[in-house]
């Protein structure tokens, strides 16, 4: 049989990024065909693909892709991170605590001040995380759980109810970009943080791919003797990188509380951390892939939405609302033998000779 | 783990002790300091926390109170964990037990007690049974991991148990299928009948049940399971080496699927016994947390049936005494919470008790299974 190439094509997308591609093509080409076309005057195709559901999703999307991301970066280097939606509801918080602490500031600093805080307070649970795993030999998927309950008693211990922020981020529409019809105002016309998520999503793709620190963190995670064979300290590239993903779960927790919701809630991150998990599983540990996966789960948070603003009562709102954790299951169920995690992921690693 | 002489038994039954021991001290110590860096008083916090957990038969009530739903979401991780399989399920499991046993308990009225009640556990145990065996099946069959399975069906449980008893809303929403219909605008269950509570061993205002007798016995059952059967030997093998476990001819699908259904059972026991014995009707705010504690619990408990007991109970002192302490001192409840995150770091990283109370490392033995088996599975 000869090859044909849009066939061997769609091939390399699927084997590289996963099946999260292609439902998100489909979803943006449903999405333009309905809000193009005298199709948007059904009205429950406007529920499903119209301009406030890909509003909304890119919304819900932004926290899971930088989770994933954050995961991404710690699982190829071998760490395995379940603490993410701990790491991320401390980012939140310490944002918060910024940002109540700054509101006589101008709007602009106090709020760049707090998404600094936040990052580092992420970056910083990522550290913790790193060194019980590494240098406390703890188990990583323990670990995790300590940072995430850590996380929760932290917070609410220390949670002032009066305290108010004053004033999130708004958006910033692109000259020109933003008149695009359909696209402009879902991809061109978002707040900042928005806009760095989709950046990032390619930095760690560049960065993990074509640079030498990226070959050198999969080695680390594939293969860890031999990346020190050939000189590489293994540690301190777990180190550097659970720091590094630590610092993207803290940005997402600033997302949520400087962009998304502009207040902070206890327990706002809502399992967040966990779907990121999975579509960072979804996504084969492939920034891209994540990116796809996350916009499927995102779309499933903005369906939720949707149909409850919808007025639908045919369905209890609460099966509604269980959408997003049960589409989460089926996806992470649907993948017999076709994912691989990095393989000494999970692994202490001890050079040899060392008790 | 197997049985050794008397002797050997007792120094390694010391040795196990040692590092929780020290790791709640460590944790008691964090948390003082934590408290002074935000200007609290430990020592009035810690006398308080005693008070209130040991203070008078009301403090004791309560301990015991708060230690039975412990040691069950305890022994549910812990049974997992004995096959390392890591069950974060338990407050889903302690959710859809509570709904099923509900259930049960406010229906078929006139039936006698004897029947009836075993009737509305039965039913807990089953609601849990089914949540817990759903991430076994998903892990056996398709390679989900059980971690994000069993949380995502934290979740859906917590709806689910939201819809079972939803009021209804004001765009014309039916309500749930347990509503009170007398309650009004509340989400609440009506109460569970008489015929299905679980009996008071000490009435009001000191409200301990006979539930306690249910959880040692759990406890007992558990250490007799894993310890004492064939079933239990199949289980410690495939949570030791898996492929070892498959060559020997271990059925190993069955005993996953087995020992989260298992895991399921003994969670939704937790809720049945707290809905039927304790709060007498379910509303979305009862249950959850103390799924997630069952974590720290069974880790505490160095995943062993009677360490289990022992450290539910300490659980059960610390969310007993807490009340109390927040009243007298004024820190704030929440600091709990800290500390019980503290002693699952210290326990789960013996290396930093080892540090802290400067001991000699020890070649055997480390405190834990591993579960971290990677996200591939099988």
């Amino acid at each position: 049989m000869s090859k044909n190439a849009p066939v061997s094509a769609f091939h390399r997308l699927r084997r590289r990024y996963g099946n999260t591609m292609i439902v998100a093509l489909a979803l943006i080409i449903m999405a333009i065909l309905v809000n193009m076309t005298p199709l948007k005057e059904q009205t429950w195709l406007r529920v499903l693909f119209g301009v406030s559901a890909l509003n909304f999703t890119l919304r819900a999307t932004v926290p899971l892709v930088l989770g994933a991301l954050s995961g991404i970066l710690c699982e190829r280097s071998g760490i395995i991170n379940i603490g993410i939606e701990g790491m991320m509801l401390a980012g939140a918080f310490a944002g918060f605590v910024a940002k109540t602490s700054t509101n006589h500031w101008s709007l602009a600093a106090s709020l760049i001040f707090s998404v600094a805080a936040a990052v580092a307070v992420g970056g910083l649970m990522g550290a913790v995380h790193a060194l019980f795993s590494i240098r406390f030999r703890m188990d990583q998927i323990i670990s995790g759980t300590v940072i995430i309950i850590l996380a929760l008693g932290t917070t609410s211990y220390l949670y002032n109810r009066d305290a108010i922020a004053e004033g999130k981020f708004s958006s910033i529409p692109i000259p020109g970009l933003a008149q695009i019809p359909v696209l402009g105002p879902v991809l061109f016309d978002n707040p900042p943080i928005t806009y760095l998520a989709l950046i990032m999503v390619a930095v760690v793709h560049l960065g993990l791919f074509y640079t030498r620190w990226g070959l050198r963190t999969r080695a680390v995670g594939e293969h860890p003797r031999a990346a020190d064979t050939v000189g590489i300290n293994v540690n301190r590239y777990r180190y550097i990188n659970t720091s590094l993903g630590g610092m993207l779960a803290g940005l997402a927790g600033a997302f949520l509380v400087l962009e998304a919701v502009g207040q902070f809630q206890e327990g706002m991150t809502a399992g967040r951390g966990f779907i990121s998990l999975a579509a960072m599983i979804f996504g084969n540990w492939n920034p891209i892939g994540a990116l796809g996966a996350a916009t499927l789960f995102g779309y499933t948070q903005a369906l939720q939405n949707e149909l409850l603003l919808a007025g639908v009562t045919q369905v209890p709102r609460q099966f509604i609302s269980m959408l997003p954790y049960v589409v989460t299951i089926v996806a992470v169920s649907g993948l017999v033998g076709r994912v691989r995690p990095p393989a000494a992921e999970g692994k202490v690693y001890e050079t040899e000779g060392s008790a | 783990m197997a049985t050794a002489t008397s002797t050997a038994g007792l120094t390694r039954t010391l040795r196990a002790l040692l590092i929780p021991s020290l790791a709640l001290l460590a944790a008691l110590l964090a948390g003082a300091v934590v408290m002074i860096l935000s200007g609290d008083d430990p020592m009035a916090a810690y006398s308080g926390l005693f008070k209130g957990a040991f203070g008078d038969g009301k403090g004791w009530a309560r301990t015991i109170r708060k230690t039975i739903p412990f040691v069950l979401t305890g022994l549910s991780v812990a049974l997992a964990f004995k096959v390392s399989l890591f069950n974060i399920g338990a407050s889903g499991q302690f959710v859809m037990g509570s709904v099923f046993a509900v259930a049960v308990g406010i229906n078929f009225e006139g039936l006698p007690f004897y029947i009836h009640l075993p009737l509305a556990l039965l039913a807990g145990i089953a609601g849990g049974l089914l949540w817990g065996a759903i991430p076994g099946i998903l892990k056996v069959y398709t390679g989900a991991h059980e971690v994000i399975v069993t949380i995502m069906l934290n979740y859906v449980a917590s709806l689910f148990g939201g819809w079972t008893v939803y009021a209804g809303g004001t765009q014309g929403q039916t309500p749930g299928p347990l509503w009170d219909r007398t309650a009004g605008a509340i989400s609440e269950t009506p109460d569970v009948l008489h015929s299905a509570q679980i009996p008071w061993l000490f009435g009001p205002p000191y409200r301990v049940h006979y539930g306690v007798f249910l959880a040692l016995a759990a406890a007992i059952l558990v250490w007799w399971l894993i310890f004492k059967t064939p079933l239990g030997f199949e289980m410690r093998t495939v949570g030791h080496n898996m492929r070892a476990a498959r060559y020997a001819g271990i059925r190993v699908n069955f005993t996953i699927i087995l020992t989260m259904a298992l895991a399921g059972g003994l969670a939704g026991l937790a809720g049945a016994i707290e809905t039927l014995g304790l709060n007498h009707k379910f509303a979305p705010e009862f249950g959850g947390a103390v799924g997630f504690d069952g974590i720290t619990v069974a880790l505490l408990g160095q995943t062993h049936p009677i360490g289990v007991l022992l450290a539910a109970f300490m659980f059960g002192a610390l969310d007993g005494g807490a009340a109390t302490m927040q009243f007298e001192s004024g820190v704030p409840a929440d600091i709990i919470q800290i500390i019980q995150a503290l002693v699952l770091a210290f326990v789960a990283a013996p290396l930093i008790i080892r540090m802290i109370f400067r001991l000699r490392q020890q070649e055997d033995q480390d405190a834990g299974s591993a579960v971290s088996t990677s996200w591939g599975g099988t």
